[in-house]
């Protein structure tokens, strides 16, 4: 299995490698990938569905609980199979899709990265590799959609779905890292058991509220739903691929995986209907203001997203059934609606339904697919359509007190669904056909059989769904573990379900009849469009950039005085606030002892020195008054008895002295750049730092204090080192390596000076 | 255990600079001989790494003095790991300054100066002395700031001012720190502070202390509100001096302050919290002038920042699972950083330009080093299972065990943002057409190297992306070093005992 998942990768990235030489083998060779792992996944079929989930399990990071526990059940086996499936149609369609494009490889690359990523997210176990493989697929899907780079759109299309995707993938390891934290393990299956200590556990409304904005943004929920309509930017067979078949179905499958483990209670349940409920509505709505058949199946898709995620959130058993029906369903006949407008566009080199018409003459095979697929969305009886909204009006029809309010907004969701099916499907091949498009021809079968097959399939299950009852029993079991024994059948008998079937049909044919899609339909939603989530999005987008612009102004604002201040002024905080709460200040006087003559005189030429190079005007006074207090500290140091020290000290300062001068003799003539209120802030600063300084060094240097490090100088000194001198013993012997270092650095410094006196690339000369 | 050989490291990069100060003047002979010297002296970071990893903790005492009265070196695990990263970074970097730095400037020393620097660095991650740590942080100070100025250039040397100005300011604050902790234990060495700092009932002035220290390496791992230097002066140099600037100096900021506040300051909680807040502004500050700013080596700089602030929050958390997250970042942050320069210095190389609006075209022009140059900058952003990701789960983690939940919003944050940053970059670099490319360039055109001359630049690239990838795929073995670092960081008393445990001096 492990070999299953990672070969997708490892093909991936051999596509650099091949592009050299066997570029055009790469469209040719790739296909077998998926479809070599479908007939794996088949070979397992059997005994997934007699309910006994096989395992698999690889060590990746232990020590962090990180594994490759792969587990296929029902739930993982449905999505495995369209994966591989739809993927291996996919691989075949575009090797002549997009045959004349420069950069197929590339593109072949990504798109096994992508299956691989998506076949790994939904048979992981384990929650963080789970997530590794999440990631994965939004940054696929990132290159897909950017994959025609030229196009400023298709980039920012790419940004904003990676920005959205990304952001709720980051939110969503947060949730998961927190339900493994709580539930003390990073297996699904395991934490199972634990559901109820979750559930009742106070992190659990973040918990969900972490996951819920991971599923979300992936599954394009409202208010997250506006990059899929932009992702639309990618080819068509990714478009049908990762945007409509699969990738936007991970945060559905999440939501189902976790149903068994946090699902159940109130805030699950209602905000699940609620968010799916306004996304089914609104995007089933916005679907018939559109006129691009891409944009239509964008819109469509969101809708059918928000219809799953609300059946998940009505989370009754026949709830549940009706949502693993219905990601069969709408994978069938979407992509296959996908895969026909690809075929359009590729033939008539347009887009938009208004002006296309009567194909059906040039292209009977694509027409007969196109009408199967819509009559299959549309959910007309025969076809699969038909048998999943039976069981979704089941579900909502018995939903306690809200079950008129639910089946009403569902019956009105698939009655614009029904237009929308309708437009993509049926209406660019009926009709008359316009002279530009009678040049129009039949494509070549790599492109026109997989939506014809899978346009067969939705029939074969609508009008034999018996043969799902197995399969569809294994899913439902995933979701719902103690489920009841479940049989699908075309005929449930009389009764009002089957009346608002009809009804749904009968409104949906009236609208189709009465409204036609149109330019004038799509600029009435224009006052609107300020209000949309996607203008909110950018504006927020803007006002964070320029608050990044005056925050980072705010502090790196050029001025070296200014970065200097605002250190001192956090030290001093920092430092006299802890002084202030843990310190008791006493200041005993008694125990510093008398201040020599000369000690007075070298602290007067300090003191004299700082004072000058305060007034001074001259940058040159300045470092000058500078290195007089350094040299004074060399007095201090001789009068200690350390003329190594003295001697070090000496020479490090009057390089510094030198180097400073060099560099700023490259920098603008001094100006007085502070005005007097800002000299006296400056000065208080100032003051304030030494005050807080001074109080300490008093404060330290009466504490009790060890004495036995310099005792043992003081003794072996003499005996073990063979100096008189403590301090140079010190410096030479017991901390000799400080020295030997100190003179690097003194060597060092020397290098500067000399190449700065020496080499000077000066701005205006080329380097 | 008692091994003298610990020092090597460090005396061979002394060694190294010596015989590179001896053929002065000579690139051509300069070129391969520091090569050769970093090749062997990754060598020796290597061996010294396995000698710790396989046989614990080793230290030895300059002059045979015996702790704490002289200078002791200690090897432990944390402490050999850096060093073999900071060898890792010094030969990547030699190559490329090979192939990329101008002949005047490698003729005014840029080679010894490199090996004075990894010297300055070995010396701070081995020493077992807080003065001592004080006398190499100079050393990199010093060999840092003559990098900077190498070509005096007007920005350069602006930068270099603010470096060098902020920096000794760290510095001094780092001393005063010192003198006090000096003042109340007697001591420098800083197994026996560790001790004795427990003793000292005056936990008030500790505390004061400990806050300098804080500032002090605050400054030198450029954290929210003392990180100026950065932004001010990174992105001046040469690429190959901001690769080993952007590996490796504040890195050794952060190697200070878990140092001394898993050792000598330990259990201040104060402390943790204010780094806590620290951390945050630190990731907020970092991603924000990442957005804002359109040079490579500004954003790139800003990232650094942001980054820091992941590593600080690990240290600001200050448990053992999040110290292992500080300790994953550190590693995979040298060499992803280090190499995010170098590619910087590539990108411009190849087009004359670091402005990412002016920039473009690159995946078509150069599709391969394109997907190469993919290694690091998604690397950075830690798109699982790249190297930047597995931190995160630590510190996530240890953020939930610890309480501290604003944290990990900043780390979520900060993830984001630079996954943004760096999309926006891989949209306007790779993806767009070039808008505005220079026509001339200061220095010589990629194009117009010799294969020999490309494949100098590119070979580090590759080199530092192979052990990028190594670290996101064989996380396991990172993950379970790190979880062996931290665990010996909180708990001291085998460091303590091996530095100590020899108190009488062998005539």
């Amino acid at each position: 299995m492990i070999f299953a998942v990672i070969s997708g990768f490892i093909l991936a990235a051999l596509v650099p490698l091949f592009s050299s030489f066997a570029r055009n083998l790469i469209p040719k060779i790739y296909p077998f990938l998926p479809l070599g792992i479908f007939i794996y996944l088949g070979t397992c079929f059997s005994q997934v569905t007699q309910n006994a989930p096989m395992h698999w399990s690889y060590n990746w990071v232990p020590s962090f609980g990180v594994n490759l526990d792969f587990r296929l059940d029902g739930l993982a086996l449905l999505f495995g199979m369209l994966i591989t499936g739809i993927g291996t149609l996919v691989f075949f369609y575009s090797s002549y899709y997009l045959k004349e494009d420069k950069y197929l490889d590339r593109f072949y690359g990504y798109l096994s990265m992508f299956m691989a990523a998506m076949l790994g997210l939904v048979l992981s176990d384990n929650l963080i590799s789970l997530f590794v493989f999440w990631e994965l697929t939004s940054i696929s899907s990132f290159f897909l959609i950017g994959y025609k780079n030229d196009d400023p759109s298709s980039r920012k299309s790419a940004l904003m779905a990676l920005g959205i995707t990304g952001f709720g993938g980051l939110v969503l390891l947060a949730g998961l890292i927190w339900i493994g934290f709580v539930g003390g393990s990073y297996s699904i299956i395991e934490l199972v058991n634990s559901s109820e200590l979750i559930k009742s556990h106070e992190a659990y409304p973040w918990i969900i509220g972490l996951l819920f904005i991971g599923a979300f943004t992936k599954s394009a929920q409202f208010p997250f739903h506006f990059w899929l309509p932009g992702a639309m930017k990618a080819p068509t067979p990714v478009s049908t691929y990762l945007h409509s078949a699969t990738m936007v179905k991970a945060g559905i499958y999440l939501l189902a995986r976790f149903t068994p483990v946090l699902g159940g209670t109130d805030s699950w349940n209602w905000t699940l209907i609620l968010v799916g409920g306004i996304t089914m509505l609104y995007a089933a709505a916005h679907s018939l203001f559109r006129t691009d058949l891409k944009s239509i199946l964008a819109y469509s898709t969101i809708s059918a997203l928000g219809i799953l995620v609300f059946l998940l959130g009505v989370g009754t058993e026949d709830a549940l059934l009706a949502a693993g029906i219905f990601i069969l369903t709408h994978a069938l006949y979407k992509a296959t609606l996908f895969l026909i407008t690809g075929i359009i566009d590729h033939e008539t080199g347009t887009r938009e339904v208004t002006s296309l018409g009567g194909l059906q003459k040039v292209m009977k095979p694509v027409a007969l697919a196109g009408y199967l697929a819509a009559l299959s969305s549309a959910g007309v009886p025969l076809f699969l359509g038909f048998i999943s909204k039976e069981i979704m009006y089941e579900s909502t029809f018995h939903f306690s007190n809200w079950a008129i309010i639910l089946t009403a907004s569902i019956v009105l969701t698939k009655v614009f669904l029904f237009v929308a099916g309708f437009w993509v499907g049926i209406k660019p091949f009926t009709g008359n056909l316009p002279q530009e498009h009678a040049k129009a021809k039949m494509p070549s079968p790599l492109l026109w059989i997989p939506p014809v097959f899978l346009a067969g399939l939705c029939v074969l299950f609508g009008v034999f769904p018996g043969i799902l009852d197995a399969f569809m029993q294994t899913v439902f079991n995933s979701m719902s573990p103690e489920g009841e024994v479940i049989h699908l059948a075309l005929w449930h008998g009389l009764n009002w379900v089957l009346v608002l079937s009809l009804l749904t049909l009968g409104l949906g044919f009236a609208l189709y009849k009465f409204l036609k899609p149109s330019q004038s339909l799509k600029g009435k939603l224009a006052p609107f469009d300020k209000f949309a989530p996607i203008e909110l999005m950018e504006r927020i987008g803007i006002t964070f950039q320029s608050f990044a612009g005056s925050w980072t102004g705010f502090f790196q604002n050029g001025y070296l005085r200014n970065y200097v201040i605002s250190i001192l002024i956090f030290l001093t905080v920092l430092a006299g606030y802890r002084l202030y709460d843990g310190v008791d200040i006493h200041l005993d006087w008694s125990q510093i002892s008398d201040i020599t003559p000369s000690e007075f005189l070298v602290v007067v030429l300090m003191v004299t020195s700082i004072f000058f190079a305060l007034i001074t005007k001259t940058r040159t006074g300045v470092i000058v008054a500078l290195g007089i207090i350094g040299l004074a500290n060399c007095l201090f140091f001789l009068y200690y008895s350390a003329p190594d020290l003295a001697m070090t000290q000496f020479s490090i300062d009057t390089l510094t002295v030198l180097l400073f001068m060099l560099v700023l003799f490259q920098l603008p003539k001094n100006r007085s750049f502070s005005t007097r209120k800002l000299r006296v802030r400056d000065g208080a600063l100032s003051l304030m730092f030494g005050v807080l300084i001074s109080i300490l060094a008093l404060e330290v240097f009466e504490a009790p204090s060890y004495t036995e490090v310099s005792e043992y100088y003081a003794e072996n000194a003499y005996l073990l080192a063979k100096g008189k001198n403590v301090v140079n013993v010190i410096l030479v012997d017991f901390r000799g390596i400080d020295t030997l270092v100190e003179t690097v650095v003194l060597v060092i410094a020397a290098m500067g000076v000399f190449s700065l006196l020496k080499l000077n690339l000066n701005p205006f000369n080329k380097e | 255990m008692n091994n003298s050989w610990i020092v090597l490291p460090i005396l061979f990069q002394l060694v190294s600079a010596v015989v590179l100060l001896l053929t002065w003047g000579n690139i051509k002979i300069q070129k391969i001989v520091s090569i050769l010297l970093s090749a062997i002296g990754l060598g020796i970071g290597i061996w010294l790494f396995l000698l710790i990893y396989n046989h614990g903790i080793q230290v030895t005492q300059s002059g045979n003095w015996p702790a704490p009265f002289g200078i002791t070196f200690v090897a432990d695990t944390f402490g050999s790991t850096m060093v073999l990263l900071a060898s890792i970074a010094g030969f990547s970097v030699s190559i490329f300054a090979a192939g990329s730095m101008s002949r005047a400037r490698l003729r005014f020393g840029f080679f010894p100066l490199l090996h004075f620097l990894i010297m300055g660095l070995q010396g701070a991650f081995l020493t077992g002395d807080i003065f001592n740590l004080y006398v190499w942080f100079e050393v990199i100070i010093i060999s840092s700031f003559v990098l900077i100025t190498i070509g005096g250039k007007k920005a350069q040397l602006e930068g270099a001012i603010k470096y060098v100005a902020l920096n000794l300011l760290a510095s001094i604050f780092f001393l005063i720190g010192i003198a006090f902790l000096y003042g109340l234990t007697g001591s420098l060495n800083m197994a026996d502070l560790a001790t004795k700092v427990q003793e000292i009932d005056n936990k008030g002035l500790i505390n004061v202390t400990a806050s300098l220290f804080l500032v002090a390496f605050g400054i030198k791992s450029a954290v929210f509100p003392l990180y100026f230097w950065l932004p001010a002066s990174y992105h001046t140099p040469p690429a190959a001096v901001g690769a080993i600037f952007g590996g490796l100096l504040t890195k050794v900021g952060v190697y200070a302050m878990v140092r001394t506040f898993t050792l000598i300051f330990a259990g201040d909680v104060f402390l943790s919290l204010i780094l806590s807040v620290m951390a945050a502004l630190t990731i907020l500050s970092g991603a924000l002038g990442a957005m804002y700013h359109r040079h490579l080596g500004k954003i790139f700089g800003y990232l650094i920042i942001c980054h820091i602030g992941f590593m600080m929050a690990g240290v600001g958390m200050m448990t053992e699972l999040a110290i292992v997250g500080t300790v994953f970042y550190l590693v995979h942050d040298i060499i992803v950083k280090t190499n995010l320069f170098m590619v910087s210095g590539l990108i411009l190389k190849i087009n004359g330009t670091q402005d990412i609006k002016e920039l473009g075209g690159m995946y078509k022009s150069k599709p391969l080093l394109s997907l190469l140059m993919a290694i690091p900058l998604f690397s950075l952003v830690g798109i699982p299972p790249l190297s930047g990701f597995w931190a995160k789960l630590f510190f996530i983690k240890g953020g939930l065990e610890s309480k501290e939940y604003f944290l990990i919003a900043f780390i979520i944050l900060g993830s984001f943002l630079t996954l943004w940053v760096i999309a926006k970059v891989w949209s306007e670099v790779f993806w767009k057409d070039a808008v505005n490319l220079p026509k001339k360039s200061k220095g010589i055109f990629f194009h117009e190297l010799s294969s020999t001359g490309k494949w100098v630049l590119v070979l580090p690239v590759i080199f530092l992306s192979i052990i990028s990838l190594y670290i996101g795929f064989g996380a396991e073995h990172i993950v379970s070093l790190s979880q062996r670092i931290a665990s010996e960081l909180m708990n001291p008393a085998s460091y303590i005992e091996t530095v100590l445990s020899q108190k009488t001096i062998e005539p």
